[in-house]
């Protein structure tokens, strides 16, 4: 179906959406983790094998035990969570809206393996600053969509459903709700549509954020292409992104898997949970360290063993997994690399985590994002910031989009 | 070094081995599992450019659960003469046939990933007895066919170092605790890593070695001007570094992590085994799509390779050969390897992930004493043709005797 014949008979209804699933997936879930087969132990005592087995274990435990969906169900619920009809493809998303008037509308994108169950945390405080230690004047209407093929959106089921589609998506939806002026948020592949929103520049966008910056230049590319070492002009902070970049490109088994085979890897992630589990686990080594803790019970930030089982389990209870590394696909044939150079016009905040797996150095950055209106380290949190450290994450917010009310 | 235990002498020995029989309640909840598979929703592309395609592995389902026997698997690995033997700390399973013909020549044969002795049996008879089929006495081979550590009945190591460096060094000694004090090794997959090694320690009693796989796929610079042979293979390999190499690289680096859902899933797992390579996944899907097997690759002999590793649980662990290999390159990296001067032949099969130019193997093994290019086959070269590939077998070893 053409964009156009999906735009004629789009239904562009706002409409109620509220999460109930069904009993016997639940029990079904618990059946599975509870008959799960699991290999023999890795004969190393780290995760240069993987996903470890001691730490699997204990998340299939509490997960079968004690994990108690419903209470992210109603979570999820007390949110106002709507769909709308977009491009052919049912949107799901939360919107609050804040009580301050002249909030600042944000379209928050998630990425891979997340979802929407990343940026609960960060809707009040972005919502209700007064009640997190900022002011009034800062406060923001916020928008969080499921991607399309992950959580609660539908599943494309066309090709083409990369970020610069999905980008035009999201500029319907924002228009649909009637804000006229607006900015968007993201990491990971957020950040891409982000990216992607910023170029398209539709009317409205006023500037975008980003916890992670693609900012590598275009004759930086080719040596990464090549599989060069770095290049000796470049400045350290350049070379460590560069080793970064390469290496996150060519060297994660997941990336390539899901940029190649989606379909193949897609029947592992739709039958077995714990499967599923481990490889949504595993999508840095910095991430994973913390998760492995956090299953052997320490905290990782704002991130709890429930809530990344949340997530765990709305990738298992939707059958999302396989559509969601479809993404990575769309990326690949584009032949495109994900950290190339932005080429965005549009104000750009960005914010670096330290935990982040790749560094962005201010020098490429500052190339990428033509208008830089915002540039920060972050003194704590990693890859999955808003999630980690929430109160953080709506304080770079709230300082980045200052200059834009 | 070799672990040495209280019953060491009894480890050691070679022990006559049977498959046990798996019991029906095992067979009915792989039955079972299959019967549950929760499945994604189809590729977006007509091709198999997005992996294992669901009409594919669905079919493969349905005939696991209705058709296929295992016992008929079990019954003819168990008419084989099968032992064990403990190698290094690692039970090793292997067939050994001994030829009827005297003057046989002794022949160790290594299987790969994702494969297993089940791909071997076919050439069996042919290379066992060659007068019954279609071959001299004169080229007769006793069989020694080995699972490689963390493969089907072979145990699984416990600890890191099991890489062909180390697998080679325990065929050496599984030969000469066979007797043999010449004898010639042949593989391809991982095998072709393991008799490459196996010529590089030269191990006393080896004569020679053939391959049906190049390791290195190109020593040296590229060529400044490809012949065809050199074009047509490097832009095979092109296309397996751009789109092929994601099982290779996942289980390279993270073995763990994709083992479990290998243990856990039977169909995770058959998918997984599908898609080692274009060629070989176009033959496999006819032959459960169109009906038509390529060659001795039909229905029942996938699944029993698949079922075996579903058995043995050996998904993780045979995943972790790639881990193993991926460090010992690492280790090798920069350093200069030992020659290789025993005798090398060499045979290209059209359906390999790339036909390997004669230039290319002559420069990295000096001493090539036969060059075969077949007609037919592909990765699976043994499993698809066993009549064609022992043939080459034949010819690439006769002047070895």
């Amino acid at each position: 179906m053409s964009t156009d014949t999906a735009a004629r008979n789009a239904d562009p209804a706002i409409r109620p959406f509220h999460v109930d699933m069904a009993d016997e997936a639940i029990v079904d879930l618990r059946r599975r983790i509870a008959a799960w087969r699991p290999p023999e132990r890795e004969p190393v005592d780290d995760q240069s094998q993987g996903v470890q087995l001691a730490t699997l274990r204990d998340l299939a435990n509490y997960w079968a035990t004690e994990y108690d969906w419903r209470r992210c169900e109603a979570t999820l619920n007390a949110l106002p969570q709507f769909t709308t009809e977009i491009d052919g493809l049912d949107i799901q998303f939360i919107h609050v809206k804040s009580r301050q008037s002249g909030a600042l509308p944000v379209i928050v994108s998630h990425g891979w393996p997340g979802s929407i169950i990343e940026q609960l945390e960060i809707i009040d405080p972005l919502t209700n600053p007064t009640g997190h230690g900022g002011s009034a004047s800062d406060a923001f209407d916020v928008v969080i969509p499921s991607l399309p093929g992950y959580g609660f959106s539908g599943k494309p089921a066309v090709t083409g459903w990369g970020p610069d589609r999905i980008a035009r998506a999201w500029a319907v939806l924002m228009q649909r709700l009637g804000y006229t002026r607006y900015v968007a948020q993201g990491g990971d592949w957020g950040t891409a549509i982000c990216a992607a929103m910023a170029r398209q520049a539709p009317e409205g966008l006023a500037g975008i954020h980003v916890n992670f910056a693609q900012m590598v230049p275009p004759g930086v590319l080719g040596h990464i292409r090549n599989g060069d070492p770095a290049p000796a002009d470049l400045s350290d902070a350049e070379k460590r992104a560069y080793d970064q970049v390469a290496f996150a490109t060519y060297h994660r088994g997941y990336g390539v898997i899901q940029g190649t085979r989606p379909q193949t890897i897609g029947y592992s992630l739709a039958d077995t949970p714990v499967g599923l589990a481990a490889w949504l686990l595993d999508h840095d080594a910095i991430t994973y360290e913390h998760l492995a803790r956090l299953f052997a019970g320490h905290p990782y930030g704002a991130i709890t063993r429930d809530g990344w089982l949340d997530n765990t389990s709305l990738y298992w209870l939707t059958n999302t997994a396989t559509s969601a590394a479809r993404l990575y696909w769309q990326q690949a044939v584009t032949g495109q690399n994900f950290y190339a150079a932005a080429d965005v016009s549009l104000p750009a905040a960005v914010t670096v985590f330290p935990d982040e797996y790749v560094q962005a150095p201010r020098s490429w950055t500052e190339k990428s994002y033509h208008n830089l209106i915002y540039f920060n380290h972050a003194e704590r949190g990693g890859h999955f910031a808003a999630w980690e450290q929430p109160q953080l994450l709506s304080e770079e917010l709230r300082a980045a989009f200052r200059t834009l009310r | 070094m070799p672990v040495t235990t209280e019953n060491s002498a009894g480890a050691t020995a070679i022990r006559p081995f049977t498959i046990p029989e798996v019991p029906e309640a095992e067979l009915k909840a792989l039955r079972e599992r299959i019967a549950a598979t929760r499945w994604p929703s189809r590729e977006l592309v007509a091709d198999r450019s997005q992996g294992v395609q669901l009409a594919t592995i669905q079919e493969l389902a349905r005939y696991w659960t209705t058709d296929y026997s295992w016992r008929k698997c079990e019954a003819k690995l168990n008419a084989l003469p099968q032992f064990k033997t403990e190698i290094d700390g690692v039970d090793i399973h292997f067939i050994h046939v001994k030829s009827p013909h005297s003057d046989a020549l002794p022949l160790i044969i290594t299987h790969g990933w994702p494969g297993s002795i089940i791909e071997l049996l076919g050439v069996i008879g042919p290379l066992t007895d060659p007068a019954a089929h279609g071959g001299s006495a004169g080229d007769a081979f006793d069989l020694v066919l080995p699972s490689l550590p963390g493969f089907g009945f072979s145990a699984e190591p416990a600890e890191v170092g099991w890489d062909p460096g180390r697998i080679a060094r325990a065929w050496a000694e599984l030969m000469h605790r066979l007797g043999y004090v010449r004898y010639v090794a042949q593989g391809g997959d991982l095998g072709a890593f393991v008799c490459d090694e196996m010529a590089r320690q030269a191990p006393a009693g080896l004569l020679g070695i053939h391959l049906n796989l190049l390791k290195a796929a190109l020593v040296g610079p590229a060529p400044a001007e490809p012949t065809e042979a050199e074009r047509a293979a490097l832009a095979a390999i092109a296309v397996m570094q751009t789109s092929g190499y994601g099982y290779f690289l996942e289980q390279a680096t993270r073995p763990q992590t994709i083992g479990y859902a290998l243990l856990d899933s039977p169909v995770a797992l058959a998918a997984w085994m599908l898609d080692h390579d274009t060629d070989s996944y176009c033959k496999i899907s006819r032959a459960f799509t169109g009906g038509q097997p390529s060659g001795n690759l039909t229905r029942d002999h996938v699944l029993d390779n698949i079922t075996l590793y579903w058995l043995t649980g050996t998904g993780t662990s045979a995943a972790r050969s790639y881990w193993e290999g991926g460090q010992a390159a690492a280790r090798a990296a920069g350093q200069a390897p030992a020659e290789v001067t025993l005798p090398v032949g060499f045979t290209t099969f059209p359906g390999e992930i790339f036909r390997a130019p004669r230039s290319w193997v002559e420069k990295l093994y000096p001493h090539v004493i036969y060059f075969g290019e077949a007609d037919r086959g592909g990765h699976f070269a043994a499993w698809e043709e066993p009549q064609l590939f022992s043939e080459e077998i034949r010819a690439g070893f006769r002047p070895l005797r």
